[in-house]
């Protein structure tokens, strides 16, 4: 049956090209599609007579326009509330249409439409002219990246389809579509109620002779996903399964092969890609692309969370902590200087600061000036600035990761698209900048040893604490400085803010491992004895301490441990009574490849204690050595 | 990457989404073509596993044929499945047409879940192309405190920057399908070789081309019995999707209020 043509096949079937109808509120945008939809033979059985006899029914005079304001508030009101979407077809393909109202305080709902869309119809009055509201919509079109778009000059039958008018009006809008950078593909003198130049030619209007509103929108190329642009894939979650870690998120520019190096931002490290793991799909991925929704492993247990970004380890995106923004406000509370908002870029959020508000644009007259705020509906180029590094491209570059979000406590409240970014030297950055006056080097001369953190990990019961009191005092008894920092000395004081669940737990070590990593720079031996229970978590800690740490798994079987249940923990877990309790109702990963493993169901007191002194001698205590004579 | 692929890799995105900002979370599963595909997108979404509840409001009323599929699948494809009954009838709004009233207990049902389950977002499938007052959706909707849904003020939401945070007691609903069309769903069964209750094929020269209750869902004369053919007849008509719903027709508003007091 190799002949049968399946339905997929049918060239009318692609998915709908969708473009947005955008223009001032009287303007007859919704009279153009919805004449649009009955001239191309788009509209359901009944809904024109539907309509009338409903008009009927009010004693109205039936519109073109009521095929769209399908609630009944909206007929009461007659105007547009929100977006709408329409389907209707040519003979070339489908369309999908974004009603956009003109109303002014409608324009988040235009925003939200006009952003899915693959270009855009400005409608004009002919008899009315370019209004304040057209080249706001035009703007706007423009800033939220729609990279095409037609005018209709509409309504032309009120003007007695005059030439003349319509040059008028077309000069004037070309002008400020120069202005802003926008070229429009056609602009099409039409009357919508009478279907003038919509989908037949208008014989009305013989002096224009060039293509009607649907030829135009059949000639507009479909908007392509950017594949031959360089790798970002932002990590929109982590998923454990199997004991086995799939990074997952959406490929928004363009490929990656399997055996590639990634390179994970802000981190700067680098892994291989294992695989592309997927469910239901004919046959295993070697290659993922731009606009696929992907999984992935990693050769390595690299720190990566939702927010970082994926890209090759060549060409990768810009970090700055200070950015510059093209800025559109959608808050009825103006916004200002100095206003703490979140920055949603890709998957990431930041907490940012309004450092200035540099030019408040005009979009009427396109005139700068300054401002000390802006208003619902302004347009502005502000400067953000974040505490921590963003990630980030400029909008004209890769727009995926050129552009963002921002919100005030629980609401959208603009846009905007990064059009440059600076390092600016911070106070929280000058606290981290100021150099030691004794370096690390210096204090292992005097110390005679390096710092260092033990960083031991295992199940309830392996004996951790047990191990870790043993060990703090054979090196104490030695004229060692060392510390050991555990789960009730830090739960109790810095951590005390912290439960238990997944997200708590991560922060918990990750807290740790930074006090741990100062105490280490201050030539301590710490010993930490957390749980950590996941291979992610410990990679993390193995980042914030960089080389001063040695991971030492004190393993025991899992019998062993609940067969001491020093706490009664392990009964009170069996019993429902503790959520969340590793390896009983949370995962537990053992460490792959420790430093050292302890095995403490073999192993007495005294021969762990022995095997871990041992390794420290080694590979802690001799280090000096290298050290000293590298210094000399 | 073909358009279906297209679609698929957004309602994944959609479905991560959900996941990674909403807990507790479940999936509404009437049983209908979409959200049988939806549950599809979302094995995909989370390689062979749906990590959250399947619930299904069951008013007693649903065809045979539905319940055998929802017993065979919810086992195949590994669902945790919650399917617990609907509140009774007296309990429904009285000022509704009658067939209204029958679907308003799914809204209940609905509500019921809520309370009962903690959900703090629910995925259900709808899609802005069946009617037009869900045109008007966002992929993520808040519900007010009563589960209403005010059309009038909602979000922003441009560039895949979905609203995910919300005051306390904001319920919301997950929309992972709002971009696609009837005839994009026939495709992608087709395509993936998702199994449908077979009453979406012809039989006797009839069909069901929406899914609902018995009694108050009807059949459309049709001969399709393959989904090639479902789509050449979806291709040519220009009957509205839900016309074999019979709440959708008793007034002229009945469907919005069912809407914006808590319905799909």
């Amino acid at each position: 049956m190799g002949t049968e043509i399946k339905a997929t096949d049918i060239k009318i079937k692609e998915r709908a090209f969708p473009i947005v109808i955008v223009g001032h509120i009287d303007h007859g945008k919704s009279t153009l599609i919805g004449r649009m939809l009955h001239d191309t033979g788009s509209l359901p059985n009944g809904k024109v007579e539907e309509l009338q006899s409903s008009c009927d029914r009010r004693s109205a005079p039936f519109e073109w326009s009521f095929v769209l304001d399908s609630l009944q508030l909206e007929r009461d009101q007659a105007i547009t509330v929100d977006s709408t979407q329409i389907w209707f077809h040519t003979e070339t393909r489908r369309y999908v249409i974004i009603d956009a109202p003109g109303h002014r305080e409608f324009l988040r709902n235009m925003v939200t439409g006009a952003a899915n869309a693959n270009a855009g119809v400005i409608v004009i009055d002919a008899e009315q002219g370019v209004s304040e509201q057209t080249r706001r919509h035009a703007y706007l079109l423009h800033l939220i990246g729609i990279p095409q778009v037609i005018v209709a000059i509409n309504k032309m039958d009120l003007v007695d389809y005059s030439e003349d008018r319509f040059k008028e009006v077309e000069a004037e809008m070309t002008a400020y579509l120069k202005e802003i950078g926008l070229d429009a593909q056609a602009m099409i003198p039409v009357s919508a109620a009478n279907g003038e130049n919509l989908s037949r030619k208008s014989y009305k209007m013989p002096w224009y002779t060039g293509l009607t509103v649907t030829d135009a929108l059949d000639a507009f190329p479909r908007v392509a996903a950017p594949v031959e642009r360089p790798f970002r894939m932002p990590v929109q979650d982590i998923y454990r399964y199997d004991g086995r870690r799939l990074i997952a998120g959406r490929v928004e520019s363009g490929q990656l092969e399997v055996g590639s190096d990634l390179t994970v931002w802000p981190t700067g490290r680098t892994a291989k890609v294992l695989s592309f793991e997927s469910w239901a799909t004919p046959k295993e991925k070697a290659t993922i692309s731009a606009g696929e929704s992907v999984a992935l492993t990693l050769s390595d247990e690299l720190f990566v969370e939702r927010g970082h970004i994926l890209t090759l380890p060549t060409a990768g995106p810009r970090t700055a902590n200070t950015l510059s923004v093209r800025l559109f406000w959608l808050s009825k509370t103006p916004l200002q200087r100095g206003e703490s908002l979140t920055l949603k870029l890709a998957t990431a959020e930041y907490d940012v600061v309004v450092e200035s508000i540099d030019t408040v644009i005009d979009v009427d007259d396109l005139s700068r000036g300054r401002g000390h705020e802006v208003i619902q509906n302004g347009v502005a180029e502000i400067t953000l600035r974040c505490r921590s590094n963003i990630t980030y491209d400029l909008f004209y570059d890769l727009p995926a990761l050129g552009r963002a979000v921002l919100i005030d406590g629980y609401q959208v409240v603009g846009g905007c698209i990064i059009e440059g970014g600076a390092d600016v030297e911070t106070a929280s950055r000058n606290l981290t900048a100021v150099p030691q006056s004794v370096s690390s080097d210096e204090r292992q001369v005097a110390n005679g040893y390096p710092g260092a953190v033990l960083w031991m990990s295992g199940l309830s019961g392996a004996g951790k604490s047990t191990l870790a009191m043993a060990l703090q005092r054979e090196l104490f008894n030695r004229n060692i400085y060392v510390y050991t920092l555990d789960g009730d000395n830090v739960r109790n004081g810095l951590n005390r803010d912290l439960g238990f669940s997944e997200e708590e737990r991560d922060e918990n070590i990750r807290r740790v491992a930074e006090v741990a990593k100062l105490f280490a720079d201050a030539g301590m031996i710490v010993i930490s004895a957390f749980i950590a229970p996941t291979n992610a978590a410990r990679a993390q800690a193995r980042e914030i301490i960089g080389d001063r740490f040695h991971e030492v798994h004190i393993s025991a079987d899992m019998n062993v441990c609940e067969s001491r249940d020093v706490k009664g923990l392990y009964a009170k877990a069996r019993r429902g009574e503790i959520e969340d309790f590793t390896g009983i109702s949370s995962p537990w990963e053992p460490p792959e490849n420790p430093d050292l493993e302890v095995n403490t169901g073999e192993l007495s007191l005294d021969d762990s204690l022995g095997k871990m002194v041992r390794y420290i001698e080694q590979r802690v205590l001799q280090a000096k050595d290298k050290a000293i004579s590298s210094n000399h | 990457m073909d358009d279906l692929d297209a679609l698929e890799a957004q309602s994944i995105f959609i479905l991560r989404e959900a996941f990674n900002k909403f807990e507790p979370l479940g999936l509404l599963w009437s049983l209908g073509k979409d959200s049988c595909v939806m549950i599809w997108l979302a094995k995909k979404a989370f390689l062979g596993r749906m990590p959250f509840p399947a619930i299904h409001l069951d008013t007693g009323l649903e065809f045979p044929e539905a319940y055998a599929f929802r017993d065979r699948y919810s086992k195949e494809w590994d669902l945790d499945l919650i399917a617990d009954d609907c509140p009774p009838l007296e309990e429904v709004d009285p000022s509704l047409p009658p067939d209204s009233r029958l679907a308003a207990r799914k809204s209940l049902g609905l509500q019921q879940a809520i309370d009962r389950y903690g959900y703090k977002a629910l995925i259900t499938g709808i899609r802005r192309d069946e009617q037009a007052t869900r045109a008007k959706e966002r992929v993520f909707s808040p519900r007010g405190v009563d589960n209403s849904w005010d059309f009038r003020e909602q979000p922003p939401e441009f560039w895949d920057q979905y609203n995910t945070d919300f005051p306390p007691g904001t319920h919301v609903r997950v929309h992972p399908l709002l971009h696609w069309t009837e005839v994009d769903i026939w495709r992608y069964i087709e395509r993936e070789n998702i199994p449908m209750v077979p009453l979406y094929y012809a039989k006797n020269g009839e069909r069901y081309r929406s899914l609902g209750e018995m009694g108050i869902t009807l059949p459309i004369k049709s001969n399709a019995t393959t989904i090639a053919q479902i789509i050449t007849e979806l291709d040519e008509t220009k009957d509205p999707e839900r016309a074999g719903r019979t709440m959708d027709h008793e007034s002229e508003d009945s469907f919005e209020r069912l809407r914006t007091t808590g319905y799909l």
